[in-house]
């Protein structure tokens, strides 16, 4: 009952908020705003596997891009096609679904193919997962760019409709942040903390370390997968080079700096990313030192790897306030 | 129809994008072996060694001075990197080490962005190296022949120095159980100083090579370099010199071949291929070709 109080009352708050910004805020600021909450629904799903789960993926935007393609097509009005995808095979010339539900299938076509590649890459470990993810990574780039018919390769689909709104990506980052708290707060997610400690000694108790890898895996992707759906009808513009080696890191560095041990770090390195991006932008393009910025974050990733290891947010934000507002009294040692 | 001179271009194309994956690929190894880090930032050192070698250049060296001193020059920076990246972090999670090297490949990048601009730049070949050996229709560049005789050169001279000489024997010990070594009287840091010094020169001579190959450097040459290389010594058993650059001529085989004898519209699937040779091997044999299984408990 607490917890659902508790739900209702940060949807509300959250609600109002984004009621201001959708009515006073400037459009740039809110399409910022915007982008941030992708990027958070990205962290706080790669947060799962990455984090809690210790499946180190550098696959996610693979994942996404699945979605944001799968989400385009599907969305992309009937009478345009013919001239727009000439080649388009037949069973897509006519496959037409209204934007949420497009949204999903992009996230479950994504699950699914976490699911399929899943059972050879999640038996590797460590560093070689994350290269076979990379793999993964790579190979999904090198099919958009030459699936032509479906993906248009290099020239990427323009002209998605923009459904997307800030709603639309906020519900979804509620979404996100509900379904891997609830399973982080449960038996399952205590046997994936379990596994990312020890999986020998989570095995020898009896957890199935295949499975619940398998499940942060395919979960993670699914959001992955959606979130590259409200990509799509954003930007109403996708190309490959949106789904390249440069987005994946930084989402690994929104991660990692915002803390990926808990789901507030997640989305606080996303709005901490897109702030700070902000902020510096103005410098890089004043100076003409093109390149600052990434310069920056990858000192800010090192320096966090050295002195913060488990990034900014250590423990969850809420158990941080009540310690604040507990001030005054002896902080207690956990 | 393919010629036989098509087939031998290729196979000339491959031995030699094979030897530099294999260059690169050996710095990944040794690095790998002894701390257990796949170290990013490797390709980064590529890049950063061509640079070395035009930054000379402009100085007015001569060519065959500024190629060892760029090769000196990437290796006191890949000491350096160790020493004020990787060195905090020694004892800690293996993963906090690849994010790290993660975190190094994107700040040597921009850091030569904003230095030389993220224009490509000319990267001029010695005049030695310049020529064309031609017979027929067949055509070999002196620049091939060199890396492919350097890159043999290299590893015989590297075989030797892990087997003869007492500092590389010390490596490979240091690479078998780090503890053990150190209760044995070797001085790890430094041990692990020397590999970052020998993998990055090695890295900055293949920068040379792959400048000289291909005409120009800019910032991102070193991505797709390192990450083949990086694939390369996993396919070849990581931690294993053989193994790497038997990893890394596989590698520039599939590519070429792949490439060149596929119908020209699936060209763009190269990278793909490279990844889909590293998890099919990754599934077949974990550990790679030449890598011994561990069980960690």
């Amino acid at each position: 009952m607490r917890d659902a109080k508790r739900v209702l009352l940060t949807a509300l708050v959250g609600a109002a908020f984004l009621l201001l910004i959708d009515n006073f805020a400037s459009g740039y600021h809110k399409y910022l705003i915007e982008l941030m909450g992708i990027y958070a629904i990205l962290t706080v799903s790669l947060g799962l596997t990455n984090g809690f789960t210790d499946v180190f993926s550098l696959g996610h935007v693979g994942f996404m891009a699945v979605g944001a393609y799968t989400a385009a097509l599907l969305t992309f009005p009937l009478e345009k096609r013919p001239n727009y995808f000439p080649e388009l095979p037949e069973i897509l010339k006519g496959a037409y679904l209204p934007y949420p539900a497009a949204l999903i299938v992009g996230g479950l076509l994504a699950a699914a193919i976490a699911f399929v590649i899943g059972f050879p890459v999640l038996r590797l470990r460590g560093h070689y997962l994350a290269v076979a993810t990379l793999g993964f990574m790579a190979v999904v780039y090198s099919l958009l760019l030459n699936l032509e018919p479906i993906t248009r390769g290099a020239l990427g689909i323009s002209g998605i409709p923009e459904y997307t709104n800030i709603w639309w990506i906020y519900l979804w980052l509620g979404l996100t942040i509900y379904v891997t708290w609830r399973i982080v707060d449960s038996y399952h997610g205590r046997a994936m903390v379990a596994i990312r400690e020890d999986s020998i000694a989570a095995q020898s108790l009896g957890i199935d370390t295949f499975r619940y890898r398998l499940m942060a895996f395919v979960i993670g992707a699914f959001f992955a997968g959606v979130a590259g759906g409200l990509y799509a009808h954003l930007i109403t513009l996708i190309d490959p080079r949106a789904f390249s080696f440069v987005l994946t890191f930084n989402v690994i560095i929104m991660l990692i700096v915002g803390g990926m041990y808990t789901i507030s770090g997640a989305w606080l390195g996303a709005v901490l990313f897109t702030v700070l991006m902000q902020a510096l932008k103005p410098v890089e393009e004043s100076t003409g030192l093109y390149g600052l910025v990434e310069l920056i974050f990858s000192a800010l990733l090192v320096a966090i790897m050295i002195y913060k290891p488990r990034g900014i947010l250590e423990e969850e934000l809420p158990a941080v306030v009540r310690r604040w507002l507990k001030a005054g009294e002896k902080p207690e040692r956990s | 129809m393919v010629s036989a001179t098509y087939i031998l271009d290729l196979f000339i194309g491959s031995f030699v994008l094979g030897s530099m994956y294999a260059l690169l690929a050996i710095g990944m190894s040794i690095i790998y072996g002894i701390l257990r880090l796949i170290n990013f930032a490797h390709g980064a050192m590529l890049m950063v060694g061509a640079y070395f070698y035009i930054m000379f250049l402009a100085m007015g060296l001569d060519p065959i001075l500024s190629l060892p001193l760029s090769m000196a020059l990437g290796a006191v920076l890949g000491v350096a990197i160790d020493f004020f990246a990787y060195r905090p972090l020694r004892g800690g999670p293996e993963l906090s080490m690849l994010i790290t090297s993660l975190g190094v490949y994107i700040f040597l990048e921009n850091l030569v962005r904003i230095i030389a601009t993220p224009q490509p730049r000319v990267f001029p070949l010695p005049e030695f190296l310049k020529g064309v050996y031609r017979y027929g229709d067949f055509s070999v560049r002196v620049i091939e022949i060199f890396t492919i005789v350097s890159t043999l050169i290299l590893f015989a001279a590297l075989v030797l120095f892990f087997t003869k000489t007492k500092v590389g024997i010390a490596m490979r010990a240091t690479a078998d159980d780090l503890e053990a070594s150190v209760l044995m009287g070797i001085d790890a840091n430094r041990i692990i100083m020397i590999a970052f010094a020998l993998a990055s020169m090695v890295a900055a001579l293949t920068g040379f090579l792959w400048g000289g190959m291909y005409g120009q450097v800019d910032p991102t040459t070193g991505f797709m370099p390192g990450v083949k290389a990086f694939i390369a010594a996993v396919v070849g058993g990581i931690g294993s010199l053989t193994g790497s650059v038997l990893g890394g001529y596989i590698l520039g085989y599939a590519e070429i071949y792949s490439v060149g004898l596929l119908p020209p519209e699936y060209s763009g699937l190269r990278d793909g291929i490279s990844f889909l040779i590293l998890i099919i091997i990754l599934l077949i044999r974990p550990y790679g070709l030449f890598g011994r299984e561990v069980e960690r408990v």
